[in-house]
């Protein structure tokens, strides 16, 4: 009995063997804003080709370039642009290729107020740098003609951990406030001046929930699917634009056309009509010459997809899809990885 | 194989195990210190007293850390620990039998709960408490140092309650074991001299005080490094204030929240540090907490020698 045991076991490991010897599995970490659209991708991707196995951890955005840079994952995911520095400290040169877009948005909770509040960037700033305090200050009400704001106090709500979305939020206020520039810059982490810290976008939801006069500000997404309302910003050409993934989506075809070869580029306070300014490309890293070719080639097989047919899942995930403009710089660009 | 030489190898085999025990901890503090070299030298002592924390500039200080991560702590000890004692005493000495077993359970249980569980419902549930508690108080004592700042109901009283509910299963259930070990004559010897059941359970307490105090320190070394339940509810400001409603930040949760998407070198290296400074903290508190019980039991045999139970006066 024991013996059958062992060899049908024996079998078994040989079938395993086989069976992944033809398989081609790629290994990527990083940012956990994309990862929901992203594993959809990996297991749609798989249904139309079983040899292919691509493994995401979204350990965050920093923890990405961390491991691309040491070679411990082929491929990197982060919410910002890779900085100068990064880049250096990389092995090799690494590529920036955007997959899908993202927007933030502010939240509030505002005692007897239950219309959509219009916000700018500077307005947005003084009250992140403790400089508006109360609901009922002019700078509001100037921009909420109509609204009967309350004398309440503002609470600030921050994200507490480091987070591509506070990158987004400060990287906007920084473009929109040279005091904001100056005294807190942008980052996925920064010194706050003021306000409390909550984890995650269900952190800030509930703080925001909980508190009469609270602002904080959360992922498109996450608002969208838990019908949470929120206010609308200005963007660069003076219209108050609500949050929506085809606002968002303008936002990139508006940047198109400043688009630098490599990418790298952050598209808050993007110009032209219709664009909602707290959007932001979300990043593939690669290297431009992978060590090991099969699995350069599958992956750019596999990006191909992901920038075209892949894009379809934006939608049902609340992601914003690529504009067609950018795709085809993209596709280009793919170009550039030399697989064999 | 002799009898002798099998007691050698058990020996050996054991002693491998402590020896690895100690390779662990050495090895934690080399690469915390390795890790931690472009911070070290590049604050030096700074690290440890200044309170600016700017990732985008380059300057971090772990004052505020070290301040929130030994104030919500000594806090939350302050809170538990009688509660923690009392529940022991009244499983061992006076809860009646049909109910122990369903008491221990209990606290046993919540010592189970993770504590995410615990921080999900102090953000939920107890931080809407909190924030109706602070609003409540009058103006008067609003006032004070200790409780001015707008209520927010998250902050420092947050952090310390849900630590303090987190701490007392771990002291609650080593001190009724402590007390539980209290040799029997001891109390028929107090009751034999007339005491009160009040004044015997206070015989007992003054026997088992260095296992209690060691109880009451294993719940500060879980207070002290207790990450996600007190990042939820305490606000994650990192700066030092005195007032109980103030956010502030400890050193575990500032690890946890900045480390995945700390990209450059001296931010990753300063994070690091937090973990080295907390690790030297622990350190200095075991060791405190050694002293301490060892100087009690130093005297407790002082006191035994003449062979009479021990003063009831001096138990308080």
């Amino acid at each position: 009995m024991r013996r059958t045991l062992g060899l049908a076991s024996l079998a078994v490991v040989a079938a395993v063997a086989a069976l992944t010897a033809q398989k081609t599995q790629i290994n990527g970490a990083g940012a956990t804003f994309p990862y929901p659209i992203y594993s959809k991708w990996f297991a749609e991707y798989n249904k139309l080709h079983s040899n292919v196995e691509i493994n995401y951890q979204s350990i965050g955005s920093g923890g990405g370039i961390q491991q691309l840079t040491k070679e411990t994952v082929f491929f990197g995911a982060s919410d910002a642009p890779m900085t100068d520095q990064q880049l250096k400290e990389a092995p090799g040169p690494v590529l920036h290729f955007p997959t899908v877009l993202g927007g933030v948005v502010p939240v509030y909770n505002i005692p007897n107020v239950k219309t959509e509040l219009k916000f700018t960037g500077p307005v947005l700033a003084d009250i992140y740098l403790g400089k508006i305090t109360k609901w009922n200050d002019a700078a509001i009400t100037k921009l909420n003609a109509g609204v009967t704001l309350p004398a309440t106090d503002i609470t600030v709500v921050h994200r507490a951990e480091g987070s591509g979305t506070t990158f987004i939020w400060v990287d906007f206020l920084s473009k929109l406030s040279p005091e904001w520039k100056s005294k807190v810059g942008a980052a996925a982490s920064v010194n706050w001046p003021t306000g409390v810290g909550g984890r995650g976008n269900e952190g800030i939801t509930s703080l925001v929930n909980q508190t009469p006069g609270a602002i904080g500000y959360v992922e498109l997404i996450y608002a969208l699917q838990n019908k949470i309302s929120y206010g609308t910003v200005q963007n660069a050409a003076g219209e108050f634009v609500k949050a929506s993934v085809a606002s968002v989506t303008a936002a990139a075809a508006g940047a198109t056309a400043q688009m630098p070869a490599d990418f790298r580029v952050s598209i808050t306070n993007a110009p032209g009509k219709g664009v909602y300014p707290v959007s932001s490309f979300t990043w593939i890293l690669l290297y431009e010459n992978p060590k090991d070719k099969a699995q350069a080639k599958t992956m750019l097989d596999f990006m191909k997809w992901a920038l075209t047919d892949g894009q379809k899942y934006c939608a049902e995930l609340g992601y914003a899809p690529l504009p067609a403009a950018v795709v085809k710089l993209e596709t280009t660009a793919l170009g550039k990885i030399k697989s064999s | 194989m002799t009898e002798r030489s099998r007691d050698l190898q058990f020996r050996l085999g054991t002693g491998a195990f402590a020896l690895a025990l100690v390779l662990i901890v050495c090895g934690i503090l080399f690469i915390l210190i390795d890790q931690s070299m472009a911070s070290i030298q590049k604050f030096g002592l700074d690290f440890w007293r200044t309170s600016i924390w700017d990732p985008v500039a380059g300057q971090f200080g772990a004052l505020p850390f070290i301040w929130g991560t030994l104030y919500s702590s000594i806090l939350a000890l302050a809170i538990a620990t009688p509660i923690a004692i009392g529940i022991a005493v009244f499983i061992s000495e006076l809860c009646p039998g049909r109910l122990r077993q369903p008491l221990v359970f209990m606290t046993e249980l919540l010592a189970a709960i993770p504590s995410i569980v615990y921080g999900l419902w102090g953000i939920f549930v107890m931080v809407p408490w909190v924030r109706f508690l602070e609003t409540s108080l009058p103006d008067a004592i609003r006032r004070l140092p200790l409780f001015s700042g707008p209520p927010l109901g998250l902050g420092m009283l947050a952090a310390a309650l849900i630590l303090a509910i987190m701490v007392i299963p771990f002291t609650s259930s080593v001190s009724r074991e402590v007390l539980k070990s209290v040799p029997v004559a001891q109390r028929e010897a107090a009751y034999a001299l007339g005491a009160t059941r009040y004044e015997a359970i206070r015989a007992a307490l003054y026997y088992a005080r260095t296992g209690i105090v060691g109880a009451v320190m294993l719940g500060f070394g879980r207070a002290l490094g207790e990450t996600m339940a007190v990042t939820m509810v305490i606000g994650n400001n990192p700066k030092v204030a005195l007032s109980l409603f103030a956010p502030q930040y400890t050193m575990a949760a500032v690890i946890a929240n900045e480390f995945t998407e700390a990209a450059n070198r001296l931010y990753v290296a300063a994070l690091i540090e937090i973990g080295l400074v907390l690790f030297i903290i622990t350190l200095i508190v075991n060791s405190l907490s050694r002293l301490l019980i060892w100087s009690m039991a130093g005297r407790m045999m002082v006191v035994e020698e003449p062979a009479t139970p021990p003063p009831l006066e001096s138990a308080a």
